[in-house]
């Protein structure tokens, strides 16, 4: 076990290493191609010389590699990297330490990443679970069709209709007299700082729509293979309840697969948090990403981006450990 | 996931047809009277069948037909448009209703499969090129190719597809079909890079390549003439899978205000510009491009699904 979490480690790093060095070379050609954002900070102004050399220091871009077409700019990179690890992310335009927006936005994210999971875990398994062990009748075809409809939905749309259902629904619930202040903070388009829970619930059940069919048709296929097995064959052969040689015996060794899908669909997860809090007006890092991409505010941005991708590539090394825990052919290999 | 190791060669779009002495028949599988018996005709006679696959081809033919051929479909311009129809609902000569604009809200539709499909069609395109070719070097010379085209892979993929395509296209000022596709390509590639690596790897130590090598046969012939046939099944249900994805990519971008923009239209344009106004009692602004989308992708989806499934011998 030690050695294979040593040998991941060392793949991990120069991947984690690799990852933002490309994301920062992303930036660096952004930057040569299309001027230097500093001029951004300014709008329609036009600055002194002065002026804009001052700005570009403060924003940590007057490196004349910038200017420099295709120089990867490595010095800068590593100053930049330097920077992130003693935790200095910049500043965005206005002064505010980009640790700062972090610091807010945040616990917000992680409230609705981690409900969204939960949602995804306990759903997915269910359903795939309910298909899985009733091959080819009714509940198969329910789950076979509502997968492929939430998969084939963006998730901008699902989130708008949710939106439109909410309306209509709080509508009647004014109708009938029976909105309480309780329901109607679950029941919500908008996020409510009173109701940090509550109020998003809703938006999680949205997140988690694409990664919950996922995995449900993963624990499907996986649960109807397995139940094939020979060793289920003489689980019920011995006579154990169906009860123990499903929770017991299939569905145990069918969640592996699921398990390593949890990892990448994290990645997915994030992505739908920076769509699924621009809708419901969530104030987390996602939102905060796409309002500074539609202000051009790269200083903002690009450490936001960065940060996520360095958390979603921690969670994966954490699951392929897990995974190695789980399924003892893995980490003997 | 497609077994390529029992796939025998077959004459595919783009790639010659074997001669049948140089593929042996699979391993395993019992000898078999029909003379055009390769996995391709037997997914072919099993797809025709499958009535989920053929609704799905015809959707997909159609909505190609669209793009490509806008004009068969309406004879309505989509540009001309009467500001004081604006937004009215569907009426016996326009079924569609109207755009905020007063546009012809059928025409908007058709003309606006265009650039969706280009979209899609076009980052599909390249990504499974880039991934195809990559995926061969690394599957098939391994050793230093494969370590360096798979940590790059890695690498690659440790950013987040959403993430990457909004970052690559904050930074750039144009933001049009080829932008748009450009970065789809970027962060795209890798996927299908690890799934023909994998093929390719099942497929390279097979008794039929070992023996075209020992026949003094060159790299470039194994792997156009036998690799390639008999490890490219699982790319092209990922490509017809990737084709909706990429559908559905383009709106969300185009939502997220780094995808395409008017005065282009596309699905993601009209869902954009739809989702304003359906709060204010205009559903069919947002319902009608979202009906065409979610076919679409659907659709795309779908077909993946069945070929899949009809190349997979297992479930045979």
């Amino acid at each position: 076990m030690g050695r294979y979490v040593i040998r991941r480690l060392l793949q991990f790093i120069p991947t984690l290493i690799g990852s933002v060095f490309l994301l920062h070379y992303i930036v660096v050609l952004g930057i040569q191609f299309r001027g230097n954002p500093a001029r951004a900070f300014f709008g329609d102004r036009t600055p002194s010389p002065e002026m804009l050399e001052a700005v570009k220091r403060l924003f940590n871009t007057d490196d004349p590699c910038l200017s420099r077409t295709g120089d990867p700019c490595v010095a800068l990179f590593v100053e930049r990297v330097g920077n992130l690890a003693v935790g200095d992310f910049g500043t965005d335009y206005n002064g505010r330490a980009v640790t700062e927006i972090i610091g807010d936005a945040l616990p917000v994210t992680v409230r609705l990443a981690l409900m969204a999971i939960v949602i995804q875990i306990l759903i997915g398994i269910f359903a795939g679970a309910l298909a899985g062990l009733r091959g080819g009748g009714f509940w198969d075809y329910v789950v076979k069709i509502s997968t492929v409809l939430l998969i084939s939905v963006p998730i901008f749309v699902l989130g708008r209709f949710v939106q439109l259902g909410i309306v209509e629904v709080v509508q009647w619930l004014r109708g009938e007299d029976l909105a309480s202040p309780a329901l109607l903070s679950v029941i919500t388009v908008t996020y409510k700082v009173s109701a940090p829970w509550a109020s998003l619930i809703v938006p999680a059940f949205v997140l988690a729509s694409v990664g919950l069919a996922t995995t449900a048709r993963l624990t499907r296929t996986s649960l109807m293979e397995n139940l094939r097995g020979d060793y289920v064959r003489t689980a019920v052969a011995k006579g154990l309840p169906r009860r123990r040689v499903v929770g017991v015996h299939t569905l145990r060794n069918s969640l592996i697969p699921v398990v390593t899908d949890l990892g990448l669909s994290f990645g997915v997860l994030l992505g739908g948090a920076v769509v699924t809090e621009t809708i419901f007006n969530i104030p987390g890092i996602g939102s905060e990403i796409v309002e500074a991409v539609q202000r051009n505010e790269g200083p903002v941005t690009v450490p936001l981006v960065t940060f996520l991708v360095i958390i979603y590539l921690f969670v994966n090394l954490l699951v392929d450990v897990l995974y190695a825990v789980l399924d003892p052919r893995i980490r003997l290999d | 996931m497609t077994d390529p190791t029992q796939i025998s060669a077959g004459p595919t779009q783009g790639v010659p047809s074997a001669p049948s002495a140089e593929t042996a028949p699979p391993p395993g599988s019992a000898p078999q009277k029909e003379r055009n018996a390769s996995l391709w005709a037997d997914a072919g006679r099993e797809l025709i069948r499958n009535p989920v696959f053929v609704i799905s081809t015809i959707v997909v033919l159609l909505v190609m037909s669209m793009a490509l051929l806008p004009w068969l479909w309406t004879s309505t311009d989509p540009t001309q448009c009467e500001i004081n129809f604006g937004k009215d609902r569907p009426t016996a000569g326009h079924i569609f209703g109207f755009s905020i604009q007063g546009c012809d809200y059928y025409a908007q539709a058709i003309y606006g499969s265009g650039p969706s499909i280009a979209v899609a069609v076009l980052a599909t395109l390249g990504s499974t090129l880039i991934g195809g070719i990559t995926g061969i070097l690394a599957g098939y010379y391994g050793r230093w190719v494969d370590a360096v085209i798979s940590r790059f892979t890695d690498m690659v993929l440790g950013i987040p597809f959403l993430l990457g395509t909004l970052t690559l296209l904050s930074l750039v000022p144009l933001r049009n079909v080829y932008t748009v596709v450009l970065a789809l390509i970027a962060l795209g590639w890798p996927t299908t890079t690890r799934i023909m690596r994998a093929s390719v790897i099942a497929t390279r130590n097979m008794d039929y390549v070992q023996a075209a090598r020992s026949l003094g046969a060159s790299d470039m012939r194994i792997i156009f003439r036998h690799v390639l046939p008999n490890a490219i099944a699982p790319v092209i249900v990922v490509a017809t899978i990737a084709l909706g994805a990429y559908v559905g990519a383009e709106a969300t971008l185009t939502f997220l205000g780094v995808g395409l923009r008017p005065p282009t239209v596309s699905w993601g344009v009209m869902i954009d510009q739809g989702t304003e106004w359906v709060l204010s009692g205009v559903p069919h602004l947002l319902l009608v491009p979202v009906g065409f989308l979610v076919a679409t992708v659907l659709s795309f989806i779908l077909m993946g699904d069945a070929l899949r499934d009809a190349l997979d011998p297992k479930l045979r």
